[in-house]
């Protein structure tokens, strides 16, 4: 009866098989369609009432335990009036909020919206009062003068942040992180709000042609590692301390021990 | 068998002539001598592989002298790679190839060398124990005695007892030399100048406008928001002609901006900052590293060099770490066109303590 059935039916043996496949780059094309339209999407209107009330959406949901129902801060946490788009770009787009937990300093952890919803709770924020904004791409791609970058970050940064980038420890629990893997927008971002214990440098400290010079002498950074060999975590006379502790008085351990004892 | 002339059976009876005050126990002492340590000897002979088999000791010579063509090998990559790889261009990346592979080769060089001859050593030369004695230390009496004799007899000849004078002058001549050598310190200083005063003042002074490093564009008042931190210079010091380094080392500032409400003034100070602005020198006053590790809310300026903590908001007072008093405040005001200023110097000298201090 069903051999009959498959002899005389018009389906071809492999044509489950087909169906599945093309439902299946259907379905993986029009996701990624789609998810590539959400990227395409990113661009907010910054100032339409859609995007505010979007905004305002998300952070009631997400921020207002601490920041309070209109961002004016409570005792958890502070008041998120006139901080401006930069400071909720920098702390939401770099996974440091919504906080994990109460600490010495807000932890980085993955990002938690996509970046529409980022935009949206940025422009919602800036929506409050004003405050500093995110910069134009053309003082974040690193087209500027590093040499001038470099004096600056050494005057201004490297202290806390190590003159390559590499980060250092604070007071009580505190650190400053590495900047070998953030963005540019993320950098001038931290500049301008000063985020967690950092300073703030404002424009007329550090000038935004000034900020781009810093970002291209990170990115040369990034892109140029040290020439000399195995930086050890760039951290300077510890970590190079402690490997030579460890790895060059082992060898000679090793070898004194080779020469005094008896050859079977 | 090789061996040292001096020593085994040689010395063992040249030390014999003490042997006998050696055993004696000397009064006294609770150690009974038939109870001593025996001398447990050699442990039983164990012959190596090199010894029993002639083929293990022909592929141990190979290794041995393959180890030392291996260091000629060596030897020759390192001139070799010297020439390959030439540090020619600006390129840092040539630096290190030619430092890498030359350093390769000239390790290889040295290590074969080293490794080859302890392998030599333990697998192929002759393995015997035996016992090397120790050398007495002591001379023996006569020797002794000549050398007291050499002392006494100079002693008397010279005089270097008996004429006090000769001897006194000498001593006194040996201690004064060492002097000159200590008055050329003095040439670190300028000549013309008194070092301490040098080291008590600053370049700044009663209306100097605060600057930034390293631009010099002098800084507003209105410039500094809250939560701010500059690194400030005095203006003028990028025009200065020499000693730029000397005056930025002494004249180095953080200014920093805190909620005027959060700011805990020192008695006889209060109006050294203006609305929340303070201005307090760089430079730790436990060994001079530049302290400029602010936090902007807990108000902390940490010292990386030794972690001494300041406390800004509570005029700078060491709350951890080896620093032996708060940085020193430098009193700032506003002049006519809204420009930070200073009041007048440091009324402290700046930095880490040294003598003259009070």
């Amino acid at each position: 009866m069903t051999r009959q059935k498959r002899r005389t039916g018009r389906r071809h043996p492999l044509a489950t098989v087909a169906l599945l496949a093309l439902g299946l780059v259907f379905t993986g094309g029009a996701y990624a369609a789609l998810s590539s339209g959400t990227i395409a999407q990113a661009e907010v209107d910054p100032n339409s009432q859609q995007t505010i009330e979007e905004g305002k959406k998300l952070f009631q949901a997400n921020c207002a335990t601490c920041h309070g129902m209109s961002a004016e801060g409570t005792g958890e946490g502070p008041s998120l009036i006139g901080v401006g788009a930069a400071a909720v770009d920098f702390q939401v787009g770099t996974g440091r909020m919504p906080m994990q937990m109460q600490g010495p300093q807000a932890q980085q952890k993955p990002v938690q919206f996509t970046d529409e919803q980022i935009q949206q709770l940025a422009y919602y924020v800036a929506s409050l009062g004003p405050g500093p904004e995110i910069p134009s791409d053309h003082l974040v791609n690193g087209g500027g003068d590093a040499a001038n970058g470099a004096e600056l970050f050494r005057i201004n940064c490297a202290m806390c942040h190590n003159v390559a980038g590499a980060g250092g420890a604070l007071t009580e629990g505190k650190f400053a992180p590495p900047l070998t893997d953030v963005s540019g927008v993320h950098i001038y971002e931290a500049m301008v709000t000063g985020p967690q214990n950092m300073p703030v440098f404002n424009d007329l400290n550090i000038s935004p042609e000034d900020k781009r010079d810093v970002i291209t002498y990170l990115k040369y950074l990034q892109d140029n590692r040290s020439p000399g060999g195995i930086e050890l975590g760039s951290l300077g006379p510890v970590a190079e301390g402690l490997f030579i502790w460890i790895f060059g008085l082992g060898a000679i351990v090793a070898i004194t021990v080779w020469i005094t004892a008896k050859s079977n | 068998m090789a061996q040292d002339d001096h020593s085994g059976a040689e010395l063992a009876a040249a030390d014999s002539s003490h042997a006998a005050h050696d055993i004696a126990v000397s009064p006294g002492t609770a150690v009974i001598a038939a109870d001593s340590f025996e001398n447990p000897g050699f442990p039983p002979h164990r012959t190596r592989v090199t010894d029993e088999n002639p083929k293990r000791e022909k592929r141990a010579q190979r290794t041995v002298y393959t180890l030392f063509y291996l260091s000629i090998l060596g030897s020759v990559w390192a001139i070799a790679a010297y020439m390959l790889f030439p540090i020619e261009s600006n390129d840092v990346g040539a630096v290190r190839l030619n430092n890498m592979f030359f350093g390769l080769g000239a390790t290889l060089a040295l290590l074969a060398i080293g490794f080859g001859v302890v392998h030599w050593g333990k697998a192929i030369m002759a393995d015997v124990e035996l016992i090397d004695e120790r050398h007495p230390i002591g001379g023996s009496p006569e020797t002794q005695a000549a050398a007291v004799k050499v002392f006494t007899d100079s002693d008397q000849e010279s005089g270097f007892t008996r004429r006090a004078a000769i001897r006194n002058s000498l001593i006194g001549a040996l201690l004064v030399f060492p002097l000159p050598a200590v008055v050329l310190f003095r040439g670190f200083a300028p000549q013309d100048q008194v070092p301490v005063e040098l080291l008590s003042h600053t370049m700044w002074k009663k209306g100097t406008r605060l600057a930034l490093d390293p631009s010099g564009v002098p800084i507003k008042a209105a410039d500094v928001t809250i939560g701010s931190a500059f690194h400030v210079i005095p203006e003028g010091l990028q025009d200065l002609e020499h000693g730029k380094l000397e005056e930025k080392a002494k004249a180095a500032v953080l200014l920093m901006r805190l909620e005027p409400s959060e700011l805990n003034e020192a008695p006889g100070k209060e109006n050294w900052s203006y609305e929340g602005i303070v201005a307090y020198s760089k430079i730790c006053t436990h060994v001079g590293c530049p302290v400029a590790l602010y936090e902007q809310h807990t108000h902390h300026l940490l010292c990386p060099c030794h972690q001494s903590q300041f406390d800004v908001a509570n005029h700078c007072e060491v709350i951890f770490g080896p620093a032996a008093r708060p940085l020193p405040q430098l009193a700032i005001a506003v002049d006519d066109e809204g420009y930070l200023i200073a009041q007048h110097d440091f009324k402290e000298p700046v930095g880490p303590s040294f003598w003259e201090r009070n």
